[in-house]
């Protein structure tokens, strides 16, 4: 288990370290000179080359990458061009928000999907089987931000259970920060359940055919049991590897959905730091998201091993 | 007590199956009759797709459900047939237990052996958790599981073929079921270790005085393992009777054919293996009248009318052929052929 840990881990940094080469590359090879953004197109020549040298853009490719990793392992991510303050701090402000809106749109998303998906899977080609899969091809059809002002236009803006926008913090009590992002986590999750849930009734489905089902309802388990005890964690890997892949998508998602709600999340900071030329922003936040995805793919690996006996033996 | 032994456990009459297969439903099984009593062995033998199966499944209620299945299955006198699946789960591996062909895929690769030998005793004997650990690996101890108090939490995935196998025939023994129904359950196994297999089956069968049908496509496996024996084709029993009248008197042309079909030992090498011409019919377009008439060496016009009638050809022998006068005339020249 030691083993397949370590490995894992060792693959983690390796691909950190290759997304940290990429996002450099990509930001600087990028048009546009932050400095000459900031002053704007009628400052001086002289005052320009100055704002680059005081930015430390002049100096060579190879020295202002290494800079920036040493500053993310001490955790000192420099100052925003554009605010002037430390992008470390300005992350943590947006996290508040994006971190727990993360949270339950992938809690929203499990719980439709694996519900959705087992009761499928379970009354396979009966009236409810076909009703659900309708609904989850219309899922996957529907563009989150659209499916977004549906929910605004409903919830908030006819019935008036929920605000349209903004966030109201958590200072007044978890359940109005809840409250605020509930429509976002829900226009983020639906989508997401769509897929997850139909790949969970075809994972379902699979293991239902396999010889071990046959033996277990030949001991004498009913339907019911045989689904709980025997097939729902032989069917666990692949939608375990499609929820991990979702979380990737799920980030990417908050970047629009942040700028429908006008949350002030980590997807509407990068956002604006795009908009601002503001690259070293930009460069930490896509950093970060980067390794929230590889750190939730190894979580993924690791489960792997925690459910399925054999995979510590094939040591993946 | 003595009304009861000699009352059937199990008795099939006119059982009937349809199927809805990819090509349209299919009659997979027609008018099997037979009756077991307690103790009894019976032997089901066929190529793939003759109803051997489908026969072993419907009595165990796993058919699916889409399946019709017609006629009477009685266990001590109480009718199965239509049972809710509720109530079917009560007798299932307690009073029925099945042994399948595949021991590599059988056995659920994420729960170890222990918990699955004792699954049954707690569902049906309502054992505790540790009770049904204890009974599970004396059980994984007499089925001949080398140090089985150490193994009994190791996966499935960690055993031979031979070791799997004899991990699910001790969990279809849990309960002492009274019938045990044995599907193929050699036919994935070393042929090193089929033999060992069939000796413990025939072992516990005498030891718990359970009662057996074995499937088989092999005749020497029928031939060994059971009192007597049913050969099945197109889902209709062609032949049956007690075993060894049977092979010494085989009245159908197919049971004929199955026989000659076997490769037997001190053959000259390139001896070509004799095979029945044809191929199996598709259950879903069975020929009309007998159905074999399409690759009997035998066939009349009056075969291809109607299904022929059983015939007693013996005592508790019966074929299914009207041409017996010349396909038992001939048996002589077919055995030695």
């Amino acid at each position: 288990m030691s083993v397949f840990v370590l490995r894992r881990l060792l693959t983690l940094l390796a691909t950190l370290v290759g997304a940290s080469l990429i996002i450099f590359l990509v930001l600087d090879a990028l048009p546009g000179n932050a400095a000459q953004m900031l002053m704007g197109a009628d400052a001086s020549p002289d005052a320009v080359r100055a704002l680059t040298a005081k930015l430390g853009l002049d100096q060579p490719l190879a020295v202002r990458y290494l800079q920036w990793v040493k500053g993310l392992l001490i955790g000192d991510l420099g100052n925003s061009y554009v605010y002037g303050t430390p992008v470390a701090g300005l992350i943590a402000e947006r996290l508040v928000l994006t971190i727990p809106l993360a949270i339950m749109s992938m809690a929203i998303t499990v719980t439709l999907a694996l519900s959705a998906g087992i009761y499928t899977a379970a009354n396979h080609n009966k009236l409810g089987d076909v009703g659900v899969m309708s609904l989850t091809q219309v899922g996957i059809a529907l563009p989150n931000f659209w499916f977004a002002i549906l929910l605004v236009l409903l919830f908030a803006v006819r019935l008036q259970w929920l605000s349209a926008g903004g966030f109201a913090g958590w200072e007044d009590g978890v359940w109005p920060g809840v409250k605020s992002l509930l429509l976002p986590a829900v226009s983020l999750a639906v989508v997401q359940a769509a897929i997850l849930a139909r790949v969970t009734r075809s994972a379902v489905l699979e293991v239902l055919r396999e010889d071990f089902v046959r033996t277990a309802r030949a001991k004498g388990l009913g339907k019911r049991e045989v689904l709980w005890s025997h097939v729902l964690r032989n069917a666990m890997i692949p939608v375990m590897t499609v929820m991990g892949l979702q979380f990737a998508n799920l980030l990417a998602g908050t970047i629009v959905i942040e700028n429908v709600f006008y949350l002030p999340g980590l997807g509407r900071l990068i956002f604006q730091s795009i908009a601002n030329r503001d690259l070293i922003v930009v460069r930490n936040c896509v950093m970060l998201l980067a390794t929230m995805v590889v750190i939730v793919n190894f979580v993924v690996d690791v489960l792997y091993a925690l459910i399925d006996p054999r995979i510590k033996v094939h040591d993946l | 007590m003595a009304e009861r032994s000699s009352m059937p456990l199990i008795e099939v009459s006119n059982l009937g199956v349809r199927l809805n297969t990819s090509r349209g439903p299919a009659q997979a099984v027609r008018g099997v009759s037979f009756a077991l009593k307690r103790g009894e062995t019976l032997g089901l033998v066929g190529e793939s797709g003759c109803g051997k199966s489908v026969t072993a499944m419907s009595l165990m209620g796993l058919l699916p459900d889409s399946a019709v299945v017609t006629g009477s299955i009685k266990l001590d006198g109480n009718e199965l047939a239509g049972l809710p699946d509720a109530d079917y789960c009560r007798l299932r591996g307690n009073r029925i237990s099945m042994i399948f062909q595949e021991p590599m895929t059988a056995l659920n690769p994420m729960h170890t052996i222990g918990n699955q030998v004792a699954e049954p005793l707690r569902r049906h004997k309502k054992y505790s958790a540790g009770q049904a650990r204890k009974e599970a690996i004396a059980l994984l101890d007499r089925v001949g599981l080398p140090d089985p108090a150490r193994r009994v939490d190791a996966y499935p995935h960690q055993f031979s073929g031979g070791q799997r196998q004899r991990i699910t025939i001790a969990m279809a023994l849990a309960c002492e079921p009274d019938l045990l129904i044995a599907d193929e359950p050699t036919t994935a196994l070393d042929v090193t270790i089929q033999g060992q297999i069939l000796d413990l089956i025939a072992d516990l069968v005498d030891e718990r005085g359970m009662s057996m049908i074995l499937i088989s496509h092999d005749l020497g496996v029928i031939a060994e393992n059971v009192q007597r024996m049913m050969v099945m084709y197109g889902g209709t029993v062609v032949e049956s009777g007690p075993t060894d009248e049977v092979f010494r008197r085989m009245g159908h042309p197919y049971t004929q054919g199955l026989f000659r079909a076997r490769p037997k030992l001190g053959a000259r090498k390139g001896t070509r293996l004799k095979t029945i011409s044809g191929t199996v019919p598709e259950l879903a377009d069975l020929p009309a009248g007998c159905t074999f008439s399409e690759r009997c060496p035998l066939v009349i016009d009056a075969c291809r009318v109607a299904l022929p009638p059983m015939v007693e050809v013996g005592p508790g022998h019966g074929v299914r052929c009207i041409r017996t006068d010349v396909s038992m005339a001939e048996t002589v020249g077919a055995l030695s052929a």
